[in-house]
């Protein structure tokens, strides 16, 4: 299939539809509105697909329950503010076992914060964000054919695990244009799960519910829920490494930090410097095991987000003190440069004595 | 002799944990059979909201989705627009879908959503122990007003069947109450049109049912199907308030 | 039109709407408890009840079936 130009947003909504979405509800916030416009524009029309701007962040999510619940692919999006309403919608589905994929094109906070790229919902995507005990897969593209690969990914996942699939994009990554090579089609008949509820023809009514008055029933099904939280660790965890093999120091980053960090490693390798980067893909599964491995060889890690320390504390986590974890970060939706990386990664390196 | 009178066959046969004299006891029982005389049993999908009725599920026998609280009006629209041959309807409370549902009430309405609303106004909050509910009428004494609702504090009693009427994709919109005879027959006949503008496709239906909690107004039975009619009709009037196939538009 | 009523006297929770509303005066509350705890309605079979079924459209339990004939 030939490459075609593509901004980070409408990429999203051109690779969800192509995984066969049948349902998109969302909210105009920036810097997402090119994902609903690009869906008002092309899925609203495809045959028993539903396009609408809800009237809430709120509504939408909610929107996207009753889709899942008949069955259908459903997708939101949204940018961190509209993502916190979101929350209480996404305990639902994960307490449900709902398959359903969330956008979250992250900008700056907390409150009204930036418009502008940050990472910053670390913490909100992977410990929850809404109450209760449960997870969600959360996936981290960096670059506008990660946006559309892990868009197709996250459906699937939804469906396979039936949870909800949360995709934390930044602002940066929902505004670039690059080239991009889809590897599906549209599928020609939408799919219909086959847990959906349709009406009770031929079989005895079902109940979809998350309310229990017996404590011992709600914790068989955390318990059930944890016992398929282990297998998407076990199965679904991935990342990606960039020359770490003869690396005396490891940036640990994600998303669009990790675009910026690559750049910055290129350039300290050519003077000389042993650098080098594990990126994870999923946030959650975050690959505890893998950077734990790392520590038998290398004693110095630097964790590089723009925010003020959150994935830090799962490097922190899988580190278990067998290493030195260094932070360094830009909150508040500022772009750090490749240049300013790869002075804190060379004043890092001397300082911690690395030859 | 013949029977005239049994159990519907859409009602599951557990006994009720609704109390004494409550109202949603009878609307249940009124959409069972509405639901089954149309031969809808097979398309039905329902949705309950957190409240009293949030075990609906544990007495209507079809096909049960719950939602999260205020939200019902926006889990129909998802799954009507997923599938529209289901006949979907949303069961919720004066809370639900008069306060923290506002929204996704009026905008579903208001885009026209070809769903059902079955609106439960007992003019309190029931299960969370009888706090003032946005259609409390003034002076009523509740647990979160118990001076009696003072309007320069509290506001004033909501008449949401109005306000829904009032926007265009509303179709049908009619307000009545499970406290006589003669109500609880008026209710099933509205039930029944409710369904049946769903499936004539025109658009958004609404009923509100005027309905007794005698647990919470602190009454028998009889008094608090009595203070319906005494109190609550004053506020809240009986009737049809908008009916685009009858020709009968919004006041 | 002869008429004629079960009341299921364990789910009855005596709320006496039947009472209140059957026009013939044919069911009064029995002075014993259920297992709900409740002093549920009972049926006075005295030829009086024409099986307007009131009774079962008022009753929130739909504790009671009406036969007519």
């Amino acid at each position: 299939m030939a490459k075609t130009l593509m901004y980070g947003n409408s990429a999203i909504g051109e690779a969800a539809i192509r995984a066969g979405c049948q349902c998109y509800f969302g909210y105009p916030i920036t810097p997402q509105n090119e994902l609903t416009e690009y869906m008002a524009a092309n899925l609203g029309r495809r045959k028993g697909c539903a396009f609408i701007q809800a009237e809430s962040e709120i509504a939408a999510i909610n929107m996207v329950f009753g889709a899942s619940v008949a069955g259908a692919r459903a997708m939101t999006s949204s940018s961190s503010p509209g993502i916190s309403l979101k929350q209480e919608g996404i305990s639902y589905l994960a307490a449900c076992e709902l398959p359903a994929v969330i956008v979250n094109m992250s900008r700056g906070g907390p409150g009204l914060g930036s418009i502008s790229a940050s990472q910053s919902d670390y913490f909100q995507a992977t410990r929850g964000g809404g109450h209760g005990d449960y997870r969600t897969i959360v996936l981290a593209p960096s670059s506008v054919q990660e946006l559309a690969d892990l868009t197709h990914r996250a459906f699937d996942l939804s469906e396979k695990y039936r949870i909800p699939v949360l995709i934390l994009g930044d602002g940066m990554l929902g505004q670039m244009m690059e080239p991009i090579e889809f590897k599906h089609e549209a599928p020609e008949e939408l799919s219909v799960r086959s847990d959906a509820m349709r009406g009770a023809k031929g079989r005895p009514s079902k109940i979809i519910k998350t309310f229990t008055s017996n404590p011992a029933d709600l914790e068989r099904i955390n318990w059930s829920l944890y016992r398929r939280y282990g297998l998407i660790k076990k199965e679904e965890t991935s990342f990606d490494t960039f020359l770490v093999d003869d690396a005396e120091l490891v940036v640990v980053a994600f998303g669009i930090a990790a675009r910026i960090a690559r750049g910055a490693i290129k350039t300290v390798r050519d003077m000389g410097l042993k650098v080098g980067m594990l990126r994870p893909i999923t946030l959650w599964p975050f690959p505890t095991e893998e950077v734990r491995g790392l520590t038998n060889r290398i004693n110095q890690f630097l964790t590089f987000e723009m925010n003020m320390g959150q994935m830090l504390e799962d490097v922190q986590l899988a580190v278990a003190g067998e290493a030195e974890v260094s932070f360094y970060g830009r909150p508040g939706g500022v772009i750090p440069t490749p240049s300013e990386v790869a002075r804190v990664l060379t004043r890092l390196y001397y300082q911690k004595g690395l030859k | 002799m013949k029977k005239v009178y049994t159990r519907p066959r859409l009602l599951k046969k557990a006994v009720f944990h609704y109390c004494p004299g409550c109202g949603h006891s009878i609307v249940h029982r009124l959409i069972a059979e509405v639901i089954d005389e149309m031969k809808l049993g097979e398309r039905a999908i329902g949705i309950p909201p957190p409240g009293c009725s949030v075990f609906a599920y544990n007495y209507l026998d079809v096909d049960m989705a719950e939602s999260a609280h205020g939200r019902g009006a926006a889990v129909a629209t998802g799954l009507k627009r997923a599938y529209p041959e289901a006949v979907v309807f949303t069961y919720q409370g004066d809370g639900d879908l008069a306060a923290i549902g506002t929204a996704e009430t009026i905008h579903a309405a208001n885009r026209g959503e070809k769903i059902t609303a079955i609106f439960i106004n007992n003019a309190v909050y029931g299960m969370t122990g009888g706090q003032m509910a946005p259609t409390t009428i003034e002076n009523q004494t509740t647990t979160t007003t118990p001076y009696g609702r003072d309007a320069v504090i509290e506001g004033y009693p909501i008449r949401m069947s109005e306000i829904v009427a009032m926007v265009k994709g509303a179709a049908y919109v009619e307000r009545v109450a499970v406290n006589s005879p003669a109500n609880i027959r008026k209710t099933k006949r509205a039930i029944r049109k409710a369904f049946q503008t769903q499936l004539d496709g025109l658009g958004f239906a609404l009923v509100e049912v005027l309905s007794p909690c005698p647990t919470n107004w602190k009454m028998t039975p009889l008094e608090s199907w009595q203070w319906v009619d005494k109190v609550m009709t004053g506020e809240f009037p009986l009737g049809v308030i908008k009916d685009v196939a009858g020709g009968k538009d919004a006041a | 039109m002869q008429g004629r009523i079960e009341i299921q006297q364990e789910i009855c929770k005596g709320c006496e709407l039947c009472i209140s509303f059957c026009p013939k005066n044919v069911i009064y509350v029995s002075d014993r408890l259920n297992a709900g705890g409740y002093l549920p309605a009972v049926f006075n079979d005295n030829g009086e009840c024409t099986g307007c079924a009131v009774c079962a459209l008022v009753c929130p339990e739909v504790a009671i079936e009406v036969y007519r004939g």
